[in-house]
């Protein structure tokens, strides 16, 4: 009864994932130190930037060259007292990219791999139980190769849920399966997060998907934390211009203060006021691209800031919103050089496509945020 | 017509077989997660006796088993001598064809995916319980084409065979050598058998394989591996 145990399946009081690891990396070290509770955090990071290898330390597949993980009150890995719990001592379910399933292992068998040491009959209940909470009823004497990615998905989610994890690693669940399934297996993912109630992590390389699973947000960038804290914090004030990029800005400019508390973006060569400065000097100015806003009339612009004239450079189109690349200048524009993108709904670009140039543009100031590097 | 060699054939390449097939998993096995030069190295006395001449494979176990060699020395404490007896048939053939099943068995577990292993890890599996439930499994084919390999070289070894077990009719005689001293006596008829005999066998054995194999890619396509 080593790898399962019932009892321990009830909601415990302390439910916390410390990591505090350094690992040297072929082009970086993976040095990270955060601590993750009951509520599902997401690892957020472009490829390479070692989200997969941070999982992998957590789960015992890889050995860190220093630090210390505990999960509850189990002391995992720590290089001080010399302890390296071995990865199958370790109860942390793994959700692998590309599920990972035993090809030659029907689903129920799969499912049924954690549970070896259990008497028959509570195997095959446990197994029964995880097939209907996954939705995989009448799929159970299959071979993963006959199942859809998402049913995949789901199997070996049950199969790592199996094991009554007291954690659960989940490495890019979304990035094998079709568009059209991922609404669906996120759905699943949510239900089984709501559920779970301990410290559940999740990479990826979508922002989008990284904004929607996780209710905190850890921003991996070459190896070190750029930013960690709740997602909607993070999305409106990135802390730095990295995790600004990371989390999909598309308006970044260098920028530099000046004495009258305007903020001159020297990118896009205009001057903004900003709704409140921060304490340390901006070296970095950005704007989301859907924050951009166009007035539709001349008497709008009374008493506003940050309004400019612009001109649409170029422009590209998705199924209902409609990318602007637009320049400040008219010497730019000429050249074809954009120094914004604003994003609108297909509606307005509708409504304005026919406008004479130059339009305006409007950069809230609550819109814009400074950053210190 | 005296039907000793073929026994003796068939029951010395059955049992080296068997011994190829578990050493040669263990090295694989022993071998999948190791690196460096000390490894190369114990790869390179494993696969040795693939691409020495076999006489020299047969001098080397005479000089092993000898009266004056280490082991041989060994086994005369026990009042035991293999030299020139069946189990030095068995020998010869299982040293000559355990590059065979290590080579193969290397390959075939290499190819299954590292990810799989890892997940049986994380569900709590212990390493005998994965190579046994997960790596085995899928890395079988390969396991048994090996297999069939070292059965053939065994049966149709010669060289190392005459050099440690000689040619005692009844006892150490196999097919191929058989064969040899027909041919020296001159004759032919019975040297002309003995071939019969032995394409004989390797038409059923290759026979065996094609169908064998095709049974288990109907069976692995179920799988999702080509």
């Amino acid at each position: 009864m080593r790898s399962v145990c019932a009892a321990s399946a009830g909601g415990s009081t302390d439910v916390t994932l410390e990591v505090q690891i350094e690992k040297q990396l072929a082009e970086f070290t993976l040095d990270v130190a955060f601590r993750a509770t009951e509520t599902p955090l997401s690892v957020l990071g472009a490829s390479g930037a070692g989200k997969s290898m941070l999982l992998r330390c957590i789960a015992g597949l890889e050995r860190p060259d220093r630090g210390r993980i505990t999960l509850n009150d189990r002391i995992l890995f720590d290089t001080a007292q010399r302890v390296g719990i071995a990865a199958r001592e370790r109860r942390i379910g793994m959700l692998f990219q590309h599920y990972a399933l035993f090809p030659h292992r029907t689903v129920a068998q799969n499912i049924a791999f954690g549970l070896h040491e259990l008497p028959r009959d509570e195997q095959a209940a446990r197994t029964a139980a995880l097939v209907s909470r996954t939705h995989l009823a009448g799929l159970e004497q299959r071979y993963p190769r006959e199942l859809s990615g998402g049913e995949q998905q789901r199997a070996a989610l049950a199969r790592a849920l199996a094991i009554q994890p007291e954690a659960l690693l989940l490495d890019e669940p979304l990035s094998a399966l079709d568009t059209h399934l991922r609404g669906q297996v996120e759905a699943q993912l949510q239900e089984t997060f709501a559920s779970f109630r301990r410290p559940a992590l999740l990479v990826t390389h979508n922002m989008e998907e990284a904004y929607r699973l996780g209710e905190r947000l850890l921003v991996l960038a070459r190896g070190r934390i750029a930013a960690f804290g709740p997602k909607e914090e993070i999305f409106r004030r990135p802390p730095s211009s990295e995790v600004a990029r990371l989390t999909g800005c598309k308006n970044i400019s260098r920028a530099r203060a000046n004495s009258d508390g305007t903020v001159e973006a020297l990118d896009w060569a205009c001057r903004l006021r900003l709704a409140q400065m921060p304490a340390t000097p901006p070296t970095f100015i950005g704007i989301r691209a859907h924050h951009i806003d166009f007035l539709e009339t001349a008497g709008e612009a009374a008493g506003e800031q940050n309004i400019f004239p612009c001109w649409i450079v170029r422009t590209s189109e998705t199924p209902f919103r409609i990318t602007l690349f637009l320049s400040l200048d008219p010497a730019r524009a000429a050249a074809g050089e954009p120094h914004l993108q604003a994003e609108v709904f297909k509606e307005k670009w509708e409504r304005f496509r026919d406008r004479p140039q130059p339009w305006r543009a409007r950069l809230a100031p609550e819109s814009l945020f400074a950053m210190p590097e | 017509m005296d039907w000793s060699p073929l026994l003796i054939s068939l029951a010395t390449s059955l049992v080296a077989t068997a011994v190829t097939l578990v050493a040669g998993l263990a090295a694989a096995a022993w071998r999948q997660n190791r690196a460096g030069a000390g490894a190369a190295l114990v790869d390179g006395i494993f696969i040795l006796p693939l691409v020495l001449p076999p006489t020299v494979v047969g001098f080397l176990l005479l000089l092993l088993f000898g009266r004056n060699g280490p082991l041989g020395k060994l086994l005369l404490q026990f009042g035991a001598s293999v030299v020139f007896s069946w189990p030095a048939t068995v020998i010869a053939a299982t040293v000559v064809s355990f590059p065979l099943m290590y080579i193969t068995a290397r390959a075939a577990l290499e190819q299954v995916d590292p990810h799989l292993l890892q997940a049986a890890r994380t569900l709590g599996a212990s390493e005998a319980r994965i190579f046994r439930e997960v790596a085995l499994p899928l890395a079988w084919p390969g396991v048994l084409a090996g297999t069939i390999l070292s059965f053939a070289r065994a049966l149709g070894e010669f060289g190392a065979t005459l050099m440690l077990a000689g040619n005692i009719p009844g006892r150490t005689e196999t097919i191929p050598i058989a064969i040899y001293f027909a041919v020296e006596a001159d004759e032919i008829q019975r040297a002309m058998a003995w071939c019969a005999v032995d394409v004989g066998i390797s038409i059923v054995l290759l026979g065996g394989l094609y169908y064998w194999t095709h049974a288990q890619r109907l069976r692995r396509e179920r799988w999702g591996q080509h």
